[in-house]
């Protein structure tokens, strides 16, 4: 804890000390080394997703008969599939899949989750418990049974998929942010909001939500490493993204397993891809929370 | 705690009743019905209205849905599930199997689990900040982030190459042969409990951490009491509860959550029944399929919640 500037000269100071941008990093690297590999894994998934086009050596739906199933080299890094379509080639174009359903599912899980967590703990009473017990009712759902009821109404493809994977999440963050919220409700700043005579929306939006973006933010970040998992789950299953887009958890299905002993490098590399994106997550995403929220921090 | 234990129990029923309403209405919502997913694919494409209105009718699906509500309704409350819509024999008959094998699967991943856990998170605790603490930390997040269906198409195909075993296509219950059941369930059992025994592991870690530093520990080191009788008389007892919380909240979600490994290793669990049942629309299968796993889920929470209040009197009258 830094003592609080007392003379303007001690002010100086201590902007003149503000760490820049380089030595946080440096700090975070050195401190939580395991969260750094995490960033790094991260990082290159963005940036492998972004450049899909740039990196990949072949087009992920280009087949290639003549090259069916042939095991990786020189020409297919990780070889090919039944269809002799380049796995890492779509295992590139797959990051993009992932992420796209991971940070959209998330992004509206949490959004939605956070909304309903903070009214309801602002209202309170009976409003609150109506909300709680709703929320019970989706906690004895199992997170993959929701999905697959939701995926049952709405269809396949990636965006029902987003949807899918976001409803299971929705009471989740609910009830974090709930119980941040509670906290928050008896504040001074918000008594002073209501004196004001400020509407229920503006308190909720501009009063409470920006003050339990930790835990929102800490949520997110966790569910995200968890989407991609449900993502993969659902394609393998063939009731996510579809044929022929390249997504991992597609690329394990049918063909992946049936010729799992001819052709191996069709059912490890995919499934690599997934674990290491998940691990990535979950590191960074440990790191973030340890950072973020001491009282939450895992000893 | 009588009181206590009425109360907990009494709090499930509109908790179940809301499961049953969401299930209900989330599948009515669901385009097309039992009749169509029969006639509507394949040779029985041009299958005539009046046709279809008649098999609608003998299963009592041109009902109002209310009044399909309230038969369900009215059924359950005896524990008459019904008749499956598609197959029409009794549930009963078509989950019992099914039910069997999904329990113990998940009673056998949570074992592994758990043996995971306990041991790896009291040697992560003992020896906090050194190489081993990292190295059971990263082992069970890389269990996390090994999806379970990736890990047993691994073992399947580690168990091809070595022994030439394939996983085989019927199931056999444990009481026709035990040692060809587990030897057909162990394999999903590790695969699955290798990735739930993460969070278990972690959490034994940091409730050992915080009960070592209690006093009475520090009192029987100081006594010369050995470590390893410390362990296990002193500090374990005290750290178990939140660890025996956290599995038997993952068990709860196991019975229905293993669709995906189900799939892999190709057993007729109720993961895939429930997949199977929505496909062919059967409202009155997956109605049933949801209320058992949500009742397994409740009911085991109850359990836990009324072990902790009997281990732990200070929470008991809150």
């Amino acid at each position: 804890m830094a003592v609080t500037p007392q003379t303007l000269e001690e002010l100086a100071r201590a902007e003149a000390q503000q760490p820049g941008w380089g030595s946080v990093i440096l700090d975070f690297i050195r401190r939580r080394p395991l969260g750094a590999l995490g960033a790094l894994i991260v990082v290159v998934m963005v940036v492998t997703a972004a450049t899909a086009n740039i990196l990949a050596p072949f087009d992920p739906l280009a087949t290639d008969y003549a090259a069916m199933l042939s095991a990786p080299d020189a020409r297919h890094w990780l070889g090919t599939d039944a269809f002799g379509r380049d796995v890492l080639s779509r295992i590139i174009y797959g990051s993009r899949t992932a992420l796209m359903v991971g940070l959209g599912a998330s992004l509206i899980g949490a959004t939605l989750g956070s909304l309903i967590g903070v009214a309801s703990a602002y209202f309170g009473g009976r409003v609150d418990l109506v909300v709680q017990r709703v929320m019970d009712v989706f906690f004895a759902f199992p997170v993959i049974i929701l999905a697959l009821a939701v995926v049952a109404i709405l269809g396949t493809g990636a965006g029902n998929v987003i949807l899918a994977i976001a409803t299971p999440m929705v009471p989740r963050c609910a009830r974090v942010v709930r119980a941040s919220a509670l906290a928050i409700r008896e504040m001074p700043y918000v008594d002073a909001a209501r004196a004001a005579g400020y509407g229920h929306r503006r308190i909720i939006l501009g009063h409470m939500l920006p003050n339990v973006g930790a835990p929102i933010l800490i949520m997110a970040t966790a569910f995200l490493g968890e989407a991609i998992l449900l993502e993969a789950s659902l394609s393998f299953l063939g009731l996510g993204v579809q044929e022929p887009t390249a997504a991992w958890g597609l690329m394990l299905r049918g063909a992946a397993v049936q010729f799992a002993e001819s052709a191996p490098w069709m059912a490890i590399f995919p499934g690599l891809a997934i674990s290491l994106a998940v691990f990535g997550f979950n590191l960074f995403g440990d790191s973030l929370r340890d950072a973020l929220d001491p009282r939450l921090r895992t000893q | 705690m009588i009181r206590y234990i009425i109360k907990r129990l009494l709090a499930i029923i509109p908790t179940l009743f809301g499961v049953a309403v969401l299930i209900f209405l989330l599948l009515r919502v669901v385009p097309g019905d039992v009749v169509e997913a029969r006639y509507m694919s394949g040779e029985g494409q041009f299958q005539s209205q009046e046709l279809m209105q008649i098999e609608r009718k003998k299963l009592g699906l041109d009902q109002p849905l209310w009044k399909q509500f309230a038969t369900w309704m009215a059924g359950l409350v005896r524990f008459d599930f019904g008749l499956s819509m598609w197959t029409g024999n009794p549930i009963t008959e078509e989950i019992k199997l099914r039910f069997a094998l999904s329990l113990q699967l998940a009673l056998m991943a949570t074992l592994v689990a758990t043996l995971l856990a306990i041991p790896l998170g009291i040697l992560a605790a003992v020896k906090q900040d050194t190489w081993i603490d990292y190295a059971v930390r990263v082992f069970s997040i890389a269990g996390l982030a090994m999806p379970s269906f990736w890990l047993g198409i691994l073992l399947i195909l580690a168990l091809l190459v070595f022994f030439h075993w394939l996983p085989p296509m019927v199931f056999t219950p444990i009481w026709v042969n035990p040692w060809e059941n587990l030897a057909q369930l162990i394999w999903p059992a590790l695969a699955v409990g290798y990735r739930y025994s993460a969070v278990s592991t972690r959490m034994m870690r940091s409730a050992m951490l915080e009960v070592l530093r209690e006093d009475y520990i520090r009192t029987a080191r100081a006594k010369g009491l050995w470590l390893k009788l410390i362990l296990s008389r002193h500090a374990l007892k005290n750290a178990m509860l939140p660890v025996l919380t956290i599995i038997s909240l993952e068990f709860a979600f196991l019975l229905g959550g293993l669709v995906v490994t189900e799939q892999v290793f190709n057993l007729n669990g109720l993961g895939m029944l429930f997949v199977e049942s929505i496909a062919r629309r059967d409202y009155t299968l997956t109605q049933a399929l949801v209320m058992l796993v949500a009742t397994f889920y409740l009911v085991v929470n109850f359990a836990v919640d009324i072990a902790y209040a009997w281990l732990d009197p200070r929470i008991r009258y809150r």
